[in-house]
């Protein structure tokens, strides 16, 4: 199976690959997948608490080109944004972004599933109550 | 200067050889006749040429030419080997004892047996590969017809106790059928001194062409008889109906000559360079052999990196580095390799490996490339791994409750 030149060019210059400090009030931390399922994303955000705009965003992930480029994509797309409009990010528009494949379809799913895992744990961090999410498109 | 891509899959198949090609040159335009043509010299020099690759595949193996059936692959060879004998001896017995790694031809064909009647036992296989011959032993019965035990395993390379499997199957009045895909013109394989009755082998992985392979059936003690899969014209003493694939055979004897001939060199010089790479590749942290060392094919390693994914470990060489990984990320089911987990190793270990496979024309410059660019990978690709900053931490990664998707 070909990759695009997008998925191509994440995977050998991944932007935002790092770790922030998740004992912060700042940062919210989003670690999802599994390594049996062969990917585990952990995304995590720093939010301006005055402004709630997300100053910067940080990813690690295990998993194949399609995984990494995904988050990587995330992180970049995050940074500048609310959470109010963090949170309205699809995966398919990362699948439109990448190109990907339809069996990379759950590479997309994850990072949308730990943009909101970061979110929500911002939130409960922050005295918040948890946002409760649709599934994703699979 | 090192010409990319290398080629490093010889397991999913081999490139033939020019002089296999050569030989098989003459019998496309110039000699096209059907062996089975018996009244013109057209037929009779297909058939004198397939008889010499007949005794050209029999010697490499140890056999009689009259023991060997032409098939269009191990695939067709497995199905005819264990379905034919299901059939065959059915007043005998309907139990088939296999195990977890064969390889999916085998699996499937016994599958589809269960569904007709037959009772399967499916041995495990422990933590290196190998089966376990006392479990063997206990699991046989007066019903067993068939132990059906591959030579080599084709993802990891471990060698079967073939002879010790042999014993036992003839100790309990059962046939033993063999797939040696992996084994035949690797290693010695000699179906007398190894006891086997049935085993099924391909051209394709061996510097041969594609679309030939050969299906051994011993004719001596005892006498084994197959019941046809394909019916037809009666060809290869009625086991396998079908006019014969002549310059496919006859490109199938000259790679079997030529391994005979070469296998003691080839095997000296790629097991020495197999050994290079995997000594290279076992000093990064957590990686891991797979399969047995001590019973393993020559030219084949099989590495797990922890804590990179097999795919996107991939991705970092795959075009410069042709070569499989255990993980399926690519598949609907998202389930990694089945002959890893059979050994144990956990789902995070199986989607980590990569199967490394050398061949004839794999040179020390392909292998120090490997080499380097393996390592830089699973380098770089750690520091992008959740797991391995976790792993660092002392975190275990095990005890997580993770959501599964």
């Amino acid at each position: 199976m070909a990759y695009s030149d997008k998925v191509i060019d994440h995977y050998s210059n991944p932007k935002n690959v790092g770790t922030l400090d998740k004992g912060s009030k700042s940062v919210g931390t989003g670690l999802v997948g599994a390594p049996e399922c062969g990917d585990v994303m952990r995304l995590q955000i720093q939010v301006d608490e005055a402004t709630g705009v997300i100053t910067d965003a940080k990813f690690k992930t295990f998993g194949c080109g399609s995984a990494i480029a995904s988050s990587s994509l995330a992180t970049e797309w995050l940074k500048g944004k609310t959470i109010d409009e963090a949170v309205k990010i699809d995966n398919m528009d990362l699948v439109e972004e990448l190109n990907l494949p339809p069996v990379k379809i759950h590479c997309s799913v994850l990072a949308e599933d730990a943009i909101k895992a970061a979110i929500n744990d911002f939130r409960v961090k922050n005295g918040l109550a948890e946002l409760v999410f649709e599934q994703s498109h699979v | 200067m090192l010409k990319l891509p290398i080629y490093l899959d010889h397991n999913a198949t081999t490139p033939m050889d020019p002089r296999v090609l050569e030989a098989m040159i003459p019998y496309f335009v110039e000699n096209f006749g059907n062996a089975a043509s018996r009244n013109h010299s057209f037929g009779w020099q297909a058939e004198e040429a397939v008889d010499y690759a007949r005794e050209q595949v029999a010697q490499l193996i140890g056999a009689d030419p009259k023991e060997i059936i032409f098939t269009s692959g191990a695939t067709e060879g497995d199905n005819l080997g264990i379905k034919g004998v299901y059939e065959m001896y059915a007043s005998k017995g309907n139990h088939i004892i296999t195990c977890t790694t064969e390889h999916k031809a085998v699996l499937d064909t016994c599958k589809h047996l269960e569904k007709l009647g037959a009772e399967v036992t499916y041995l495990e296989v422990q933590p290196d590969g190998l089966i376990d011959l006392k479990q063997l032993e206990a699991a046989m019965k007066p019903t067993t017809i068939l132990v059906a035990i591959m030579y080599a395993n084709n993802e990891i390379g471990v060698i079967q106790p073939v002879k010790e499997i042999g014993a036992i199957a003839k100790k309990h009045g059962a046939l033993f059928f063999t797939d040696a895909v992996q084994a035949v013109g690797k290693i010695p394989v000699d179906v007398i001194a190894d006891g086997i009755d049935i085993m099924a082998f391909t051209a394709h992985k061996m510097y041969g062409p594609k679309g030939v392979g050969a299906l051994y059936v011993r004719r001596k003690n005892p006498r084994v008889k197959v019941t046809a899969q394909v019916d037809g014209g009666g060809h290869e003493r009625g086991m396998r109906s079908g006019t014969l694939n002549v310059p496919g055979i006859v490109g199938f004897g000259k790679a079997c000559e030529l391994a005979r001939l070469e296998m003691a060199a080839d095997t000296e010089r790629i097991s020495k360079l197999r050994d290079k790479l995997e000594n290279a590749l076992k000093v990064i942290d957590e990686s891991y052999v797979n399969g047995n060392p001590a019973h393993r094919l020559p030219h084949v390693s099989n590495i797990s990196f922890k804590y990179v994914e097999g795919e996107g470990l991939m991705m970092g060489f795959n075009k410069d580095i042709a070569l499989s990984s255990g993980s399926a990320c690519t598949s609907a089911s998202l389930e990694p390799s089945y002959v890893l987990k059979a050994l144990g190793l956990g789902d995070d270990l199986a989607h980590s490996s990569l199967r490394f496979g050398l061949g004839r024309y794999t040179t020390e410059e392909q292998i120090d490339f490997t080499i380097k660019a393996v390592t830089d990978t699973v380098l770089k690709l750690r520091e992008m791994s959740p797991l391995w900053e976790m792993f660092k931490e002392g975190i275990d990664i095990d005890a997580i409750q993770w959501a599964h998707h």
